[in-house]
């Protein structure tokens, strides 16, 4: 399957006062409460609902959407349901200034693009307006935001579709 | 040029070249999974590999330690997943009575110097405290890992920190780790892996090597490095028989920042609500009151942490109205407890001790806090709605024990 290397959904800037929210670890995106849940399409349901502001997320959101977070996103357990929640509501993409390093694993090996920002410009864009992202050389519609493209290695798994069709 | 620990470790995994920033792909010496994260490492492996039987068996391992024994039918359905897929594929489990994972890999040896080891917990790191490169995955890693013993990886790069000066007791090894913490921020190594070095690491147990690599996690890093010591080796030659061959960096290996820190005469540290770096001296939170105390985990769960809270409890009692719940790390450590007395010291003082586990952490198998109420835990994560609905502060086990026997810190 030819994979959509340009995507284009409207975003959810993360903030809390203005700023982009930093260190939203994987009990504020995917509690610990739920960890006995395997079913892919039972976890989009509680995708932030442990981050204080942003508890409503799940109902508010739309396929395609595209997330956008500050530093050290999805730091904390190993949980791959943490990324699975977002898979399961058909969040698009996100970027985030820097990843926790496990969950950056876990998004590439799910096929879910997440990128990370060089630069943004906050003030210049509005909650839920589009944008668009190339995946491949991180070029984006907007002057003011600036993101890092693919390594190869996730270009190959997010091709193929995850880490094990991938590794195979 | 020359090669940090890490570097060397892959390199000894890989085929490729290995150096810091590149990808590669390196084997893998034991793969694990827990009843978090276990269930659907089995769920991947029935989809993408079906009827596919896994090699090198006796390098897997399934360890349950979160919710154990399991407390709810959800839970005890997972569990199930799992002992049944590991009885089909020949696979070890280590079950509910066992303790904690990480521990048990230490305890048996499988983790030792130079080793490469997974599972589905991210204070897998803790391994680094034999000089192994630990690594905490997601299900689906893990799950690629059990087929196939290989994995992609970033090499990551490395930070040295000279520590500067000697401190004694009651400042333990767990104080040592909040300062770097509060010194390095929560993304202060954020992929990168620590290398430490400096005389007061010759002070300290082997339970505190644990403990110092295992809040590796909460500054964002991969794995951290403490130059080993005595107690470390002894550890080693009894749990594998043999003499421990570590792996060390390079004269000339390349760092990518170099930091000293003068831990002299350090004071007792605490991390406040509701994140692990927002890191205090106990002495300015003097007169808090304490309403919780949780003694375990796999940062503080080892019988010296245990022993260092009995001594301050024997012949007291705990103050009226908190209440102090001690989880032992392994079925050992609880085994040790037993053997020496502690238990009966400590079930004196009025402690509730339970089954060894995960304890306060993971959907609170020994109960959560709830509104109001303030924690001292020697567990490594605060943030809000982890360990409940309270404040929970995040301290020694000597910090702990003398805020159970006040009621305050």
């Amino acid at each position: 399957m030819q994979k959509n290397m340009k995507l284009n959904g409207k975003i959810w800037l993360i903030t809390n006062n203005n700023n982009l929210i930093n260190d939203i670890d994987t009990d504020m995106i995917f509690h610990n409460r739920y960890l006995a849940i395997t079913d892919i399409n039972q976890m989009g349901q509680y995708a932030f609902d442990n981050l204080n502001g942003w508890k409503d997320f799940a109902k508010e959101s739309e396929k395609g959407d595209i997330i956008i977070a500050g530093k050290n996103f999805g730091s904390g357990s190993s949980r791959q349901q943490a990324v699975d929640c977002f898979i399961s509501l058909g969040i698009q993409a996100i970027l985030a200034e820097s990843f926790g390093a496990i969950y950056k694993r876990n998004a590439i090996n799910s096929g879910l693009p997440i990128l990370q920002i060089k630069k943004i410009n906050l003030q210049k864009f509005n909650q839920r307006e589009k944008i668009v992202i190339n995946l491949v050389d991180g070029s984006t519609n907007s002057e003011y935001l600036e993101i890092e493209p693919f390594s190869k290695v996730q270009l190959d798994i997010y091709q193929s579709g995850n880490l094990f069709s991938y590794g195979k | 040029m020359g090669k940090t620990i890490v570097e060397k470790i892959i390199q000894s995994h890989s085929d490729e070249k290995v150096k810091a920033g590149k990808i590669v792909w390196m084997k893998l010496d034991i793969r694990t999974a827990r009843d978090f994260g276990g269930p659907n490492v089995v769920k991947n492996l029935e989809k993408y590999y079906p009827d596919e039987r896994l090699p090198d068996v006796e390098n897997i391992l399934f360890t349950f330690d979160c919710v154990v024994p399991a407390k709810t039918i959800p839970y005890a359905n997972n569990q199930q997943i799992c002992r049944e897929f590991a009885k089909k594929q020949g696979i070890r489990v280590f079950d509910v009575d066992a303790g904690i994972g990480t521990h048990i890999l230490m305890e048996k040896g499988f983790a030792r110097p130079g080793r490469i080891l997974v599972g589905t917990d991210s204070h897998f790191n803790i391994l680094g405290a034999v000089g192994a490169f630990g690594q905490g995955m997601g299900d689906q890693d893990i799950a690629f890992t059990f087929c196939t013993g290989k994995t992609w990886f970033e090499v990551p790069e490395t930070i040295k920190i000279n520590l500067k000066g000697r401190f004694t007791f009651p400042t333990t090894g767990k104080d040592l780790v909040l300062f770097v913490l509060r010194k390095l921020g929560s993304k202060g190594a954020l992929g990168k892996c620590i290398e430490y070095y400096g005389e007061c690491l010759q002070d300290l147990s082997f339970a505190e090597y644990i403990t110092l690599c295992s809040m590796m996690t909460e500054m964002g890093g991969i794995v951290a490095f403490p130059y080993p010591n005595e107690n470390v080796t002894n550890w080693l030659i009894k749990r594998t028989g043999e003499n421990p061959e570590f792996i060390f960096a390079d004269r000339d290996a390349k760092y990518c920042n170099e930091i000293e820190i003068d831990v002299t005469d350090l004071q007792p540290q605490i991390a406040c609500p509701p994140k692990p770096d927002n890191v205090k001296e106990v002495s300015r939170l003097k007169c808090l009151k304490v309403n919780s105390v949780f003694v375990g985990s796999c940062t503080n769960g080892r019988f010296e942490d245990m022993l260092q809270v009995s001594e301050i409890l024997k012949g007291n009692k705990v103050a009226q109205g908190v209440m102090l719940r001690i989880v032992p790390a392994t079925k050992e450590v609880y085994g040790q407890m037993l053997k020496e007395g502690l238990i009966q010291v400590l079930y004196d003082a009025g402690a509730i001790i339970s089954n060894p586990g995960c304890g306060g952490c993971a959907s609170g198998q020994i109960g959560m806090t709830g509104k109001r109420e303030v924690q001292i835990s020697t567990a490594n994560r605060n943030f809000l709605g982890k360990q409940g609905d309270g404040d929970t502060y995040l301290a020694s086990p000597v910090t702990a024990a003398f805020a159970a026997l006040k009621g305050k810190l």
